[in-house]
């Protein structure tokens, strides 16, 4: 027999195992180990009452079969028998096959828990721990309601045995983490906690554990081991290496406890008492220390224990983040081990800088190491330690250093491991959106991670470059060029070709001057990839081909043709089929102001937080099965969110646009037939040119977003061209000074007040449109400056102000524009709003540019209006009875009683009353022609509820109608402006 | 600590200790995802590895693998010695301990190691104080097995 068995219990045991070792094959061994279990059976069976040494032996042999990897499915009663055996041996078996192999039979665990009952009771010490190790082995719920109150006292009792205070203290800990409603410490507490003044350095080394998990949900209950632990620490620190005999570990004294000690300290914020924090530091000043001094060992277990002390240290002391001095001392003993021979220590100080570097202490000095972890990147030859260094680099990257830790990150992809592939693009998109200075960085950057790491590409990063390029329309342009550039890749990948698709459907017409990115060779570029990708990109790119008949009608009959072709219209996917059947038809059949209204560009999205960064938190989140889960979840959302563009035309003509009625923006209805004309001299950004990113002022041709802000009101307002008209522009003030708003403006500005978007203003000279979109007590509106003319506007500038008290009711803030306009070219200007409290004037806008030599001055009034900031409230006829009765002081109501000047058309007055923001209430009113709403006025210091009743005589003469209109609202003010608003509405 | 698991070089599984509750089918599970893990990884390379969301702390000792699966916050350099620890522990109990001793004594593997670790913490960090317990149960069990054998003999 090869191994000598100690102990030397059981032969039979021995053999069994040698025959099982011998097998040549899996079979022979099942048949090995069936034979054995019959044999076992029938003398568990038989009539024969088995001695204790031989139920020892084959509850042994079961023990080892189990642990072979087979089931076990009998033997239990035999191992409890063994537990009430009063030879030590017999009872240590039946404990481990207890322990090993316990289920929850009820009938058994009350066996079970009585013998266990029986040892904790017989003042036999190894027959008390054997008892206690059962209960920590196993730590069911039977178990802590059977047990749960007795161990405290065997753990306080003055006469229990340390070795019975060990082994209880540690189940009391496996109980807690299991049941901790069970485990009561109540009266118990203090003396507990001073298990850390224990003689016995094995006793305060298991009672630790216990102390640390009890005062990490019970901080408060157990403060006063700050103190203790902080005594305790700094003897073990302060003494010699051989004091603590046999708990010196290769020259360091007791290690596992000082980690420990150090341990429970990180449950609590820095002591308060000086002496004991002056103390602590002391320790900690220490244990840097020693980190300097040279080894008493060479051996790896002398250095590896001593740094457990140093790394729980720097964890404490990046705990605390309060004491500047030590921080800055970790780190740079961290950036020692950063360049060990140890693998092990480099992958330590790794992941010990990363949260080194969310420190404002030491950010700085963790940021010198920054060569030395590309370095490690690089070259490290083992992944995890690769691992480290990427989120070393991610933790340490600010803008100051982003454009080096992205490039690094970019081109440590090309060679990374599967494995780590997915969470570093991950982190490069991150890293790219966080500190992007110029947008075109960020596109380039995103551009660049799909080509080096496509497959890895989830599609949250694609959704994300695609909202942050529609919500900044300064790097609309740029993105179009760069991924029309990125397509010309024979092999590009899929989520190349999607990105390229959605962008260029969107702002494919900024690179459409260009001859060598014309419309169709734009078209035919897509449609070239159409036939290599998957059904869910087809369906996006088909999505970019009707976008691409409204942006270009050139386009018009390719398209069609391809939509026509069999491939699509009898394509087997129905998705496909349905998108080719229904584009073909919105393409023949809508008018092109349909066509424009329903395949409008896509509106900018919400702001939120990145996608990708939720993304990466669940990637570092428990678990890698939830992790899936999640991610499910989260693509269902996305779906509904950012691919919006797939859904666009579907979308868009289920028109959520405020005013459905008659100021959809008439976009691009005046597009040229026949394409940009050649002599377009102000083309659009130059696909091929080197030149940096296109700049805020976006050029235009003619069917840019100049004719795209043509209101259908003023059709023909634009036909004035060329210096020669300048002369009957408006006459502008001389004066450098701001002019005084125009008379018109007030009219102006109550065109806005149930709309969001189009003209506000227009002379022979300029035209000014407006997008805009508000949430909450925020807003956010896009002006667009069009010169008309052929000749620049110099000296361009706009200045928007808040007179008067309306300084202090909203904040206003403004980016400078380009001095320069072109001829026939547009800039754009973003405006954010945020109402601070309720307002009745509006912001002013001034204009000045010269023209020819000749000063412009223009004032306006923003349309900014306090309806902006409803938030509708829908509610049944009950509560809006009630809350009307509530609002009836006088002074919160305010009425008018006028006459109509427009038709009484109902569709009209609904989309009016909808636009002003409110919640249209249906059956509310027991009048069913009136008309009641309800809405929250949001600002940033409070709330105002609204609520309104439009009373119309429609049964009057034309020329007779008149309305009746009522506000309330908890604040008087509120009440009136709202009203004057509305009543020049109708 | 929520388990410990020794395998061999073959991947075979010499011992399993599990600290927090986990199916049959699961503990299973873990043991071959993690066993092959460790098994790819080359001599050179670091103890320490991410898995799932725990920390895996291991060591090669001649022709056996000691593994450790800790939490965020353990100590991967105290339980890499936690481990080494428990080698001397079987070191000094067996003599010049070697795969084979744990194979036929298993049973003396576990015992030892509850000794030292309880609940996944470290109990008694002294190895004379860990090993004057077995021992201890050890004379116990002699004196037994020279009753049992000695009745044998009589009967005979």
């Amino acid at each position: 027999m090869p191994a000598v068995s100690k102990g030397d219990g059981m032969r039979g045991l021995a053999v069994f195992i040698s025959d099982i070792r011998n097998c040549k094959s899996k079979e022979a061994e099942i048949k090995r180990i069936n034979k054995e279990l019959a044999n076992i059976r029938s003398k568990f069976k038989g009539d024969k009452a088995l001695d204790g040494y031989s139920k020892k032996k084959y509850v042994c042999k079961l023990l080892f079969i189990f642990l072979l990897g087979h089931d076990i499915d009998f033997g239990h009663m035999e191992a409890v028998n063994l537990l009430s055996s009063n030879k030590y041996t017999e009872k240590q078996i039946g404990y481990l096959f207890i322990s090993v192999l316990v289920n929850s039979n009820s009938e058994l665990i009350r066996l079970i828990n009585n013998a266990i009952k029986n040892d904790l009771s017989s003042r036999n010490p190894t027959f008390m721990c054997l008892a206690l190790h059962c209960i920590a082995n196993v730590g069911s719920r039977e178990m802590a309601e059977a047990f749960a109150g007795e161990i405290p006292r065997i753990l306080v009792a003055g006469d229990t045995m340390d070795s019975v205070k060990q082994s209880a203290a540690l189940c009391l800990l496996r109980l807690y983490k299991a049941s901790p409603d069970l485990v009561l410490m109540g009266e118990w507490t203090s003396r507990v906690v001073h298990l850390l003044n224990d003689q016995h350095m094995g006793v305060v080394t298991a009672a630790i554990s216990l102390i640390t998990c009890l005062s990490s949900k019970n901080p408060d209950e157990f403060k006063t081991c700050v103190s203790l632990a902080v005594s305790r620490l700094s003897r073990i620190v302060s003494s010699a290496s051989t004091d603590l005999q046999d708990y010196t570990y290769y020259f360091v004294p007791a290690p596992w406890l000082s980690c420990k000690l150090l341990r429970l300290l990180q449950c609590y914020p820095p002591p308060e008492d000086g002496a004991v924090k002056g103390r602590l530091v002391e320790c900690l000043e220490t244990i840097l220390n020693k980190a300097q001094e040279p080894p008493k060992s060479k051996k790896v277990q002398h250095s590896n224990a001593k740094n457990a002390i140093l790394f729980e240290a720097i964890s404490l002391i990046i705990h605390y983040d309060s004491e500047p001095n030590l921080l800055v001392r970790a780190c740079n003993q961290l950036g020692q081990f950063l360049q060990h021979r140890e693998t092990n220590l480099r992958y330590l100080a790794l992941e010990s800088m990363c949260t080194l570097a969310s420190s404002e202490f030491s950010h700085e000095a963790v940021k010198t190491h920054i060569e030395t972890v590309i370095n490690a990147l690089k070259t490290e030859r083992d992944v995890s330690v690769r691992q480290r260094a990427a989120d070393l680099l991610y933790a340490m990257c600010d803008r100051s250093n982003a454009k080096q830790i992205v490039a690094e990150m970019l081109s440590y992809l090309e060679t990374a491991d599967y494995s780590i592939r997915e969470e570093m693009v991950l982190k490069v998109a991150i890293l790219a959106e966080k500190y992007a200075v110029d947008y075109s960085w960020y596109v380039d950057t995103i551009l660049n991670l799909i080509r080096i790491a496509g497959d890895y590409v989830s599609e949250e990063v694609w959704y994300r470059v695609i909202q942050i390029v529609i919500n900044r329309d300064d790097v609309q342009g740029y993105a179009a060029k760069t991924v029309f550039e990125a397509l010309q890749a024979p092999a590009c990948h899929e989520n190349m070709v999607k990105v390229g698709g959605y962008i260029l459907g969107e702002f494919g017409n900024l690179i459409a001057g260009d001859p060598r990115s014309s419309p169709l060779v734009q078209f035919n570029l897509l449609h070239s990839k159409f036939h290599l990708c998957s059904v869910p990109t087809r369906a996006l790119l088909l999505s970019a081909y009707i976008k691409f008949i409204n942006l270009f009608p050139e386009t018009k009959a390719t398209i069609q043709e391809v939509l026509r072709s069999d491939s699509q219209i009898r394509n087997s996917d129905v998705e496909l089929q349905q998108r080719a059947v229904e584009y073909l038809k919105l393409s023949s059949i809508a008018s092109t102001d349909v066509l424009a209204t329903v395949l409008e560009e896509m509106p900018p999205f919400p702001e939120r937080e990145s996608s990708i960064l939720a993304k990466l938190k669940k990637k570092k989140g428990p678990g890698a099965v939830s992790v899936e889960l999640e991610d499910g979840k989260e693509r269902g959302e996305l779906n509904g969110g950012a691919d919006r563009g797939g859904e666009a035309a579907i979308a868009a003509s289920n028109a959520s646009t405020p005013s459905p009625s008659s100021d959809l923006l008439g976009l691009r209805s005046a597009a040229p037939v026949g394409g940009p004309a050649p002599s377009a001299g102000s083309l659009l950004v130059d696909v091929f040119s080197e030149a940096g990113p296109a700049a805020s002022s976006t050029r235009v041709n003619d069917d840019g977003f100049l004719s795209a802000l043509h209101a259908p009101e003023a059709p023909d307002s634009r036909l004035a061209e060329g210096p020669g008209d300048a002369d009957s522009a408006p006459p502008s003030a001389a004066s450098e000074d701001p002019a005084p708003p125009l008379p018109e403006s007030d009219e102006l500005l109550n065109k806005f007040v149930c709309k969001n978007n189009g003209v506000l203003f227009e002379n022979q000279l300029l035209q000014i449109g407006i997008k805009s979109e508000y949430r909450q007590n925020l807003g956010r509106m896009y002006l667009f400056y069009g010169n008309k003319t052929s000749v620049q506007f110099v000296s361009f500038t706009t200045t928007v102000s808040c007179p008067g008290e309306l300084q202090s009711q909203l904040n206003v803030q403004t980016k400078p524009v380009e001095p320069l306009v072109e001829g026939g070219a547009q800039v754009q200007q973003v405006i954010n709003i945020e109402c601070l409290t309720d307002f009745v004037d509006a912001p002013l806008l001034n204009i000045k540019f010269r023209y020819g030599g000749a000063l412009q001055n223009i004032t306006l009034k923003l349309p900014v209006t306090i309806n902006k900031f409803f938030q509708p409230t829908e509610m049944a006829a009950a509560d809006f009875f009630q809350r009307w009765k509530q609002l009836s002081q006088p002074q919160q109501e305010a009425q008018k009683i006028f006459k109509a000047s427009h038709g009484m058309d109902t569709e009209v007055l609904k989309a009016k009353l909808l636009g002003l923001g409110t919640a249209l209430l249906e059956n509310v009113d027991p009048n069913p022609e009136n008309y009641v709403c309800a809405g929250v006025i949001q600002t940033k210091i409070q709330q105002v509820g609204c609520l309104l009743r439009l009373e119309p005589n429609a049964q009057a003469q034309p020329g007779e109608q008149m309305y009746r209109l009522t506000l309330r609202s908890s604040k008087d003010t509120v009440s009136q402006r709202v009203c004057d608003l509305l009543a020049e509405q109708f | 600590m929520q388990f410990m698991l020794l395998f061999s070089r073959q991947g075979k599984l010499r011992l399993q200790k599990w600290y927090v509750p986990q199916a049959d089918k699961e503990k299973k599970k873990i043991t071959r995802e993690l066993v092959q893990t460790v098994l790819a990884r080359k001599p050179k390379m670091c103890s320490f590895l991410e898995w799932r969301d725990l920390k895996v702390v291991y060591k090669r000792y001649a022709s056996l693998y000691f593994c450790c699966a800790i939490e965020d916050q353990d100590n991967e350099l105290i339980t890499l010695e936690i481990i080494h620890r428990y080698v001397e522990l079987l070191d000094k109990y067996f003599g010049s301990v070697c795969e084979l001793d744990i194979i036929f004594n298993f049973e003396k593997a576990y015992f030892i190691l509850d000794e030292f670790l309880l609940g996944g913490e470290a109990q008694e960090t002294s190895k004379k104080n860990v090993l004057k317990a077995i021992e201890q149960a050890d004379l116990l069990q002699e004196s037994e097995t020279t009753f049992a054998s000695s009745c044998v003999k009589l009967i005979l």
